[in-house]
């Protein structure tokens, strides 16, 4: 194994020199608090759910990194190795309009994901990577799931606010607004006030929120 | 700080509980009495649990002071929990801390159960900032303090994971006992089961929905292909493995140094073994709080009691209505050090 560049809580990333080439192996540990057959069998889901999705959101044309190679038995993808920035490290130091322009942006490409019927499943602002050129790639699909429902929508852009809230708590307002501009910039007026009411609803049903 | 000696008298009241305890200003525990109100079948209904302890406070007050050796006059703060929790039981803590805050002519403090589950956590524990998993009948959260406030990292979508295992274990025709509640006996038979049964694992980032798994492990009982106990420890495995997925997204997420498992459900020894494994393996310290402070108690609500007064957190009789939906990150917590 290469450098190991994260460790998550899900799978460990490593860098490595692949056929000429600076990859990502994505390995998913096998978590020993699980019992063997969970532990496989969510291994085994993820591990194929993740490039099928990742090669859905090019379609949608949001950019994702390109797969080389999955490993069912090891439990690995191995993919490129995006140059850049985790969004997380950057947004808070970001002059306001900057950061207001990279949120729209950021909402657009949940719009187009959504539109295709791709819910991420874990917008966090360190899933975002900015590339010195300026784009924004998404990675870590593991959580995605396919649907057009409101409800999935509703929760993945909640998810999306409730990073933003404990994050980005200064400026998790400013952000979620322009998040919410570039997701009506590709779905419209109409189902974007149907997702931001969804996100009310959710919001309340959580257990213990006051209703705003 | 006005750092003077002094004794709150806490009150918890949010649910099937009706607990009195008293804490020194410096953070010794000197009783904590608890009355629980156990239904003849089914959950709790709010209204007989209200009637249960406004039948009970009364005596409940008098022991805790007893135990404490305190006189009334003694007390310098009243804090009582002002929620979230069920609106009739919650009214009856509240009442009896005003009661007692007007009569004794003493401070008011109305304290954030969830806060409270923290802190006493961390006092008795020894944790310092931890990533807390607070697991109960009522609540299911994952908190971690960032910026004055314990931030909500994760929480169940739908219900908590406590009140899917009491419908499970209810469907399952299992009755709670004085000594045993329904999650014991459930972790009983779920240590005798052999063979795992898949069901449905719902994660969503930090985030759980127990509702399907409560839907599908419903649904086997009623198909009666397998044993209870394999059920049991399928519907455990399932729901617990989900609980330490999202404690260890929040551990790896927030790179906070330790791990504090609290709530009615922290008394489970098979989802403390999880949570153990699981820091173990990112080097972070596990703390269980017991089970005298991890149930609902009013210990907790004095010694929170305590850290807002110190900082000044006293509200007036007239602006203490009880809140029931009061979220924990709706809470600035002052005394926490960034």
């Amino acid at each position: 194994m290469g450098v190991l560049i994260k460790r998550g809580a899900e799978a460990s990333i490593y860098l490595e020199e692949w056929c000429g080439r600076k990859v990502i192996f994505k390995r998913r540990h096998p978590k020993k608090y699980r019992v063997a057959e969970l532990d496989r069998a969510l291994q085994i889901r993820r591990t194929k759910h993740e490039p099928q999705m990742i090669h859905k959101a090019k379609e949608a044309g949001v950019p994702t990194p390109i797969i080389f190679l999955v490993d069912l038995e090891e439990a690995t993808i191995i993919m490129e190795f995006v140059e850049g920035k985790q969004i997380k490290q950057i947004l808070n130091d970001l002059p306001s309009e900057d950061r207001v322009r990279l949120c729209r942006e950021i909402g657009r490409l949940v719009g187009k994901l959504h539109k295709s019927g791709i819910i991420h499943g874990d917008l966090t602002t360190s899933n975002m990577i900015l590339t010195p050129s300026g784009r924004i790639v998404f990675v870590d699909f593991g959580l995605s799931e396919q649907s057009v429902d409101l409800e999935a929508r509703g929760v993945d852009l909640h998810l999306m606010r409730r990073a933003l809230a404990s994050t980005h708590y200064k400026y998790a307002d400013e952000c979620f607004n322009a998040v919410i501009d570039g997701y009506r910039e590709i779905m419209g007026d109409e189902i974007t006030k149907d997702v931001i009411n969804k996100i009310r609803e959710i919001e309340r049903r959580g257990r213990y929120i006051v209703g705003r | 700080m006005r750092g003077l000696e002094g004794y709150c008298l806490g009150i918890e009241s949010t649910a099937d509980d009706f607990g009195v305890g008293i804490a020194s200003f410096d953070g010794e525990i000197l009783a904590n009495v608890n009355d629980v109100y156990v239904p003849e079948r089914g959950g709790i209904h709010p209204r007989e649990a209200s009637r249960h302890h406004t039948i009970v406070a009364g005596r409940v007050i008098a022991e805790a002071l007893n135990r404490a050796g305190l006189k009334p006059r003694e007390i310098s703060v009243i804090a009582f929990s002002q929620g979230p929790g069920l609106g009739p039981c919650l009214r009856v803590g509240a009442t009896a801390a005003r009661a007692l805050a007007a009569y004794l002519n003493k401070p008011l403090v109305g304290v954030n159960h969830c806060v409270a589950h923290i802190e006493i956590g961390k006092m008795v524990s020894g944790a310092r900032d931890p990533v807390t998993l607070y697991v109960s009948g009522g609540n299911t959260i994952v908190a971690a303090f960032e910026a004055r406030r314990y931030r909500v990292f994760g929480e169940t979508l739908d219900i908590a994971v406590g009140n899917c295992l009491d419908v499970f274990a209810r469907e399952a025709g299992l009755r709670p006992r004085a000594d045993k509640p329904l999650g014991a006996i459930v972790e009983e038979l779920a240590s005798r089961g052999k063979s795992f049964i898949q069901l449905p694992y719902t994660v969503k980032g930090m985030d759980l929905s127990f509702s399907g798994l409560l839907t599908a492990a419903i649904n086997l009982l009623r198909e009666g292909k397998y044993p209870l106990e394999d059920i049991c420890f399928s519907f455990q495995e399932t729901a617990f493995s989900m609980l330490t997925e999202v404690t260890e997204r929040a551990l790896a997420h927030t790179e906070k140094p330790e791990v504090l498992l609290t709530g009615g459900v922290a008394a489970n020894k098979r989802l403390q073994d999880m949570l153990r494994v699981m820091c173990e393996e990112h080097g972070a310290r596990f703390c269980v709080v017991p089970k005298e402070y991890a149930t609902d108690n009013g210990a907790m609500i004095a010694w929170t009691g305590v850290l807002c007064y110190k900082h000044g957190l006293t509200i007036p009789i007239e602006r203490s209505h009880v809140k029931l939906k009061w979220r924990l990150d709706e809470v600035e917590v002052p005394w926490v050090e960034q």
